[in-house]
């Protein structure tokens, strides 16, 4: 049966190689009205009979399709998701960066006119540029300190999401027994409305930055556990499953040899889309009164604050960090759906 | 059909059972002190007591809930102890009910009457301008945080047509700006999922077949792909419509309508735990019985759906 296989391999390749010499030779062949100048190039070695070519027979039609450069080829098309990666990524690396450059104010510190009044609610000016807020504050450290505390519990979440959800997904899928079980938990959590969820939760515990990453955690992996599941029950049974487990190969190693793999572009997908949620649900429960402390600066209390300034003439406080949200939210959703398209095989040129 | 529904209707009670069970006991590990209202370190020992047993509290768990359970089979959520205090809790939500349910209905008649043709022509210009211009529009709409646009339509709408700022409840015009406003995000939900339902529709064999047959664009729309897509589109319209008793946080706050939006925030923040008990309740089951009424329904339209096979995986 082996060797069956085998010479039929060879066969095959062969056939391709001899395609392939045959198409080389067509290519060369030349148009039958010729010019005087073209028939002064036909020197007599090109009339010699051809070898066979054993190198050219054993030429098999393999392209280098490799998919993660299609991927990212088809992502980097997009000039659009291209833009806006570049231009996240210098915000992530700004706000990282931003309080160790020089000349930067604390965003706790609160500012005195030299009279001893405190600087409330300035207009943008060259001093504050992004004007001052209720306290007293530089509205621009507190911008970029909450960008950089709010992408944090982001991207905290963004992880815990996956990895709760990748487990439970791939037991919900694979393990049989546990099918019954998990689709009634996954009832009962997907039933209550999410945000009834994260408010109960950070109800039940003292608000604070722990408490609203472990509610965000409750409800995130929801999503994408019931995904993991439905894909693994396609694929669970194709063949070559099958001959794995047929060959002795343990139960771990086709999760996450032979499964996971296949779900990595989505898997991504969900990453990317979390982080825009997770940071609604921050400016959610802040308005709730169930947040992070008011002192501490984040996304959330700023837009919380600003919307109080929404009719006076200090709206410039709720437009600031609005807008830091938007940009945040509407890149991360664009490049996570390019993304997604992009990882699609059947989108590849 | 029968038995399904009621094979159906056996496991959303099950399920019922266990969410108020489970958060039944999850908000009596909240410490004592948040039943009795903020002076309790002034109070003696013997009223803290009284106080506790004259609303049951004094008792054992298990024997709180049996009681719970029993008034609840009366239809009698409790009383209110600090929103308003010893007032039946069925009173206070009934009128707070039905505004944000009307409100919410139009809002949802709204949404389907433009949503569903706006995804509708995207599919159908796919990859073309009408499909890039929504697509914007539904990103815009689904990323921008909604707490502050609605602020921003309340202030330039009322500035540019002079529609009244704050809702009331006897003049219908005033109704207009937070329908919109309800509208919106659900707009941008139903055109997403109607789009991406027809595309994934539209590369399936059978329109192939259609239009090789010679079936005519407008036809192979409307008859084939539109019909197939609306199917699981309809799954979600009756928990979506009961929902609409949630009333919006944001929406009815910044037009001050008197709905259930704020109400669960506002009791959380009193801490007045038999209101957060019955609200959550009655979301939960708000919840498990628009998917029962959603899965009937799709049942219903689309007939290929079988009742005894395997339940398909949602």
């Amino acid at each position: 049966m082996s060797k069956l296989f085998k010479k039929g391999a060879v066969m095959e390749k062969a056939a391709e190689g001899m395609a392939d010499q045959l198409e080389q030779a067509l290519k060369n062949s030349l148009p039958d009205d010729l010019t005087p100048e073209q028939t002064a190039e036909l020197t007599p070695d090109r009339f010699e009979f051809a070898e066979f070519d054993d190198t050219l027979a054993e030429k098999t039609g393999y392209s280098s399709y490799s998919y993660w450069r299609s991927t990212f080829r088809a992502f980097w098309n997009n000039k659009l998701a291209r833009f806006l990666l570049i231009a996240l990524l210098l915000l992530i690396l700004f706000t990282v960066i931003q309080p160790h450059l020089p000349g930067q104010r604390p965003p706790a510190q609160i500012y005195d006119f030299p009279d001893g009044t405190v600087m409330r609610n300035l207009q943008p000016s060259k001093e504050f540029w992004f004007g001052t807020n209720a306290v007293g504050q530089d509205l621009r450290s507190r911008v970029w300190s909450g960008t950089r505390m709010s992408l944090f519990i982001a991207l905290i979440v963004a992880i815990s999401d996956n990895v709760i959800g990748i487990t439970i997904g791939i037991l919900w899928g694979y393990v049989r027994k546990l099918d019954a079980l998990l689709t009634e938990v996954y009832n009962i959590i997907d039933n209550i409305p999410r945000t009834i969820i994260l408010i109960l939760i950070s109800y039940i515990l003292r608000p604070g930055m722990w408490t609203m990453i472990i509610s965000m955690c409750c409800v995130g992996w929801l999503g994408m556990a019931r995904f993991i599941r439905n894909q693994i029950l396609m694929i669970r049974d194709r063949d070559y499953n099958l001959a794995s487990r047929c060959l002795g190969t343990s139960t771990r190693k086709i999760m996450f040899r032979n499964l996971l793999p296949y779900m990595v572009s989505v898997i991504m997908l969900q990453t990317a889309l979390a982080i825009p949620s997770v940071i609604s649900d921050e400016v959610f429960l802040t308005y709730c009164g169930l947040g992070m402390p008011k002192n501490i600066a984040s996304l959330g209390n700023l837009v919380e604050e600003g919307r109080k300034m929404m009719m006076t003439s200090s709206r410039y406080q709720l437009i600031f960090p609005a807008l830091v949200v938007t940009f945040i939210t509407v890149s991360f959703y664009l490049i996570g759906n390019t993304f997604a398209d992009a990882s699609d095989p059947r989108n590849h040129v | 059909m029968g038995k399904y529904v009621l094979k159906r209707f056996g496991a959303a009670l099950l399920s019922l059972f266990i969410i108020i069970t489970l958060i039944f006991c999850l908000l009596r590990l909240m410490p004592l002190e948040g039943y009795l209202g903020p002076n309790v370190d002034k109070l003696s020992e013997e009223v803290i007591h009284a106080k506790l047993a004259a609303k049951g509290l004094d008792k054992p768990v298990p024997v709180q809930l049996f009681n719970f359970y029993r008034n609840l089979a009366r239809g009698d959520l409790g009383k209110s102890w600090i929103y308003r205090e010893n007032v039946d809790i069925v009173k206070i939500i009934k009128p707070k009910i039905k505004i944000s349910a009307k409100l919410g209905a139009m809002a949802m008649a709204l949404s389907l009457i433009v949503g569903i043709p706006l995804g509708a022509t995207m599919a159908r210009s796919k990859g073309k301008w009408p499909d890039k211009l929504g697509t914007g529009f539904i990103v815009f709409l689904q990323a921008a945080p909604s707490a502050v646009y609605f602020l921003f339509i309340q202030m330039y709408a009322t500035k540019g047509t002079g529609l009244p700022m704050l809702y009331n409840d006897s003049k219908p015009v005033s109704w207009i700006l937070p329908i919109i406003s309800l509208a919106l995000p659900s707009i941008a939900n139903y055109g997403m999922w109607m789009r991406r339902y027809m595309v994934d529709q539209m590369n399936q064999d059978y329109v192939k077949l259609a239009r090789a047959k010679g079936v005519s664009n407008k036809a192979v729309m409307m008859k084939h792909v539109f019909r197939n897509a609306f199917v699981p589109m309809v799954q979600t319209i009756p928990s979506s419509l009961l929902f609409t008793i949630m009333g919006s946080l944001y929406v009815e706050s910044i037009y001050s309508v008197p709905g259930m939006g704020g109400l669960l925030i506002d009791v959380i923040q009193r801490q007045d735990n038999t209101m957060v008990q019955a609200l959550v309740l009655i979301f939960a089951s708000v919840g498990i019985i628009g998917l029962f009424l959603g899965d009937i329904l799709m049942v219903l339209v689309d007939p290929r759906i079988s009742l005894t096979g395997k339940e398909e995986s949602r």
